[in-house]
């Protein structure tokens, strides 16, 4: 209990210092990149989202094996966070990918193998939250659920030899993803590193204060159903 | 198994009703979606076997449902539940039933798309049936289980495309490019990772629902 109420009081803090660092490094300490110039700084906060979005939806995978095994609420709970956190960097990840693109690709989106594979999971896990939502009972929509969790995962390698294979019959707009430039900088390697140690420390901040509005959910849904029954 | 396959057949062959609905909706998808082309341009020859796949996929999660909403509305699935046999039976009974439908609408839907398609007949169905089978398959395998899943939601007409198509894109992907590249003259060899990523995707979602139909139909 200890070392989870250390966990809860040194989380928020590390966080905010880790993102307000940073921000100081993307915007003011890293050089700007030789050829993209200032635009290329978003991709320090791009591939981050990507660390916690994968992280997420690991732990859902993850989650959702254990709920079928265990049928214990806290791994419920725990695939329904990481879902919904995960579609929250996915989206943010998708977002700053375009934002990032429009200049540098001429397009908004293109349907480059990754692309592509990440649209299909925010699509999988956006379901995934939907059946929760729509389940006539909320036991039976955690089981279904954490079947869709665990064909989400198995399905992942399938979807990525497709989508690979699909675009690789054409040239793909742009193959390299740092557009040639690399990360030459030792700056630039600290700063990715920086940032996404920030970004995944604001997932872990966010999962622990989800996990416990579930729990406070859970002890309210308890009380109700006692008061009820008196 | 077999009485549980034997059963639904049966039953489809009185009504005929999926069968009807999943040939219809097939049609008019292909219909609907000739009208989206230039009935004259090459585009509309390139678009050709995206057409059928859109027909199928569309029809088939349209008609899968049927099979598990049947039991349900006769009040038959807790007898069925109640049998004597492994969940896991039922399940590949339901999903062979569903391949055998959709199959059975293929036969007369493949055709009727060379028809409209202006392709050369036997050739094009010669080298699609390989392709559509092993696509059926794992869309018959993930469709039966993912229509058990949805029948326990509310608005589970939407429900089930929803949690399919995302999952079934490996399967849309290969069926379409390697049915373009069959139609384009290349011979099977061409395609064999699509057709092993189809086999693949098979194997996956039968073993899957296999295992996940006891969690599906658990009360």
């Amino acid at each position: 209990m200890t070392a989870s109420n250390l966990t809860d009081r040194l989380l928020p803090p590390a966080t905010i210092t880790a993102l307000l660092g940073a921000l100081y490094l993307i915007f003011i300490g890293v050089p700007a990149d030789a050829v993209q110039g200032p635009v290329q700084r978003i991709f320090y906060v791009h591939m981050a989202m990507w660390l916690a979005t994968f992280s997420a939806f690991g732990l859902v995978g993850l989650a959702s094996l254990l709920y079928l095994w265990r049928r214990s609420p806290r791994w419920d709970n725990l695939g329904r966070a990481s879902a919904e956190l995960g579609l929250l960097f996915c989206s943010l990840g998708l977002a700053t990918g375009c934002i990032w693109a429009r200049p540098i690709w001429g397009t908004w989106w293109t349907w480059d193998p990754r692309l592509t594979l990440t649209l299909i999971l925010w699509m999988i896990y956006a379901a995934y939250l939907l059946l929760r939502a729509l389940a006539t009972e909320p036991t039976q929509g955690a089981t279904l659920a954490a079947i869709l969790g665990v064909s989400g995962v198995v399905d992942l390698y399938l979807i990525n030899r497709a989508v690979y294979w699909w675009r690789g019959i054409h040239p793909a707009v742009i193959v390299n993803r740092e557009g040639g430039s690399g990360l030459n900088d030792p700056l630039m390697r600290v700063t990715l590193l920086v940032s996404m140690l920030a970004f995944f420390l604001l997932f872990l901040w966010l999962l622990r204060l989800r996990l416990r509005t579930a729990r406070l959910q859970d002890a309210v849904d308890d009380l109700r159903a006692q008061l009820a029954g008196v | 198994m077999f009485a549980i396959l034997w059963k639904d057949l049966r039953i489809e062959l009185r009504t005929k009703e999926t069968f009807a609905a999943f040939l219809l909706l097939g049609l008019l998808t292909l219909v609907v979606l000739s009208f989206a082309f230039d009935p004259t341009s090459a585009l509309r020859e390139a678009a050709a076997p995206g057409v059928l796949w859109v027909a199928v996929i569309f029809a088939g999660t349209l008609g899968m449902n049927r099979s598990l909403l049947r039991e349900r509305e006769a009040d038959c699935l807790q007898g069925l539940l109640l049998a004597p046999v492994d969940r896991g039976s039922i399940y590949l009974a339901k999903t062979a039933g569903n391949l055998l439908v959709m199959a059975a609408a293929q036969v007369v839907l493949v055709p009727i798309f060379v028809f409209f398609f202006n392709l050369p007949l036997w050739l094009t169905i010669a080298r699609l049936t390989p392709v559509i089978l092993l696509g059926l398959l794992g869309f018959a395998a993930i469709g039966t289980m993912f229509a058990a899943v949805s029948l326990r939601t509310r608005a589970r007409e939407v429900m089930l495309p929803l949690l399919v198509l995302p999952l079934a894109a490996p399967l849309i992907i290969a069926g379409i490019q390697a049915s373009a590249a069959l139609m384009a003259g290349n011979d099977l060899s061409a395609v064999a990772h699509w057709l092993n990523l189809l086999a693949a995707f098979d194997a996956v979602f039968l073993v899957v629902g296999w295992l996940a139909f006891e969690y599906v139909m658990e009360e």
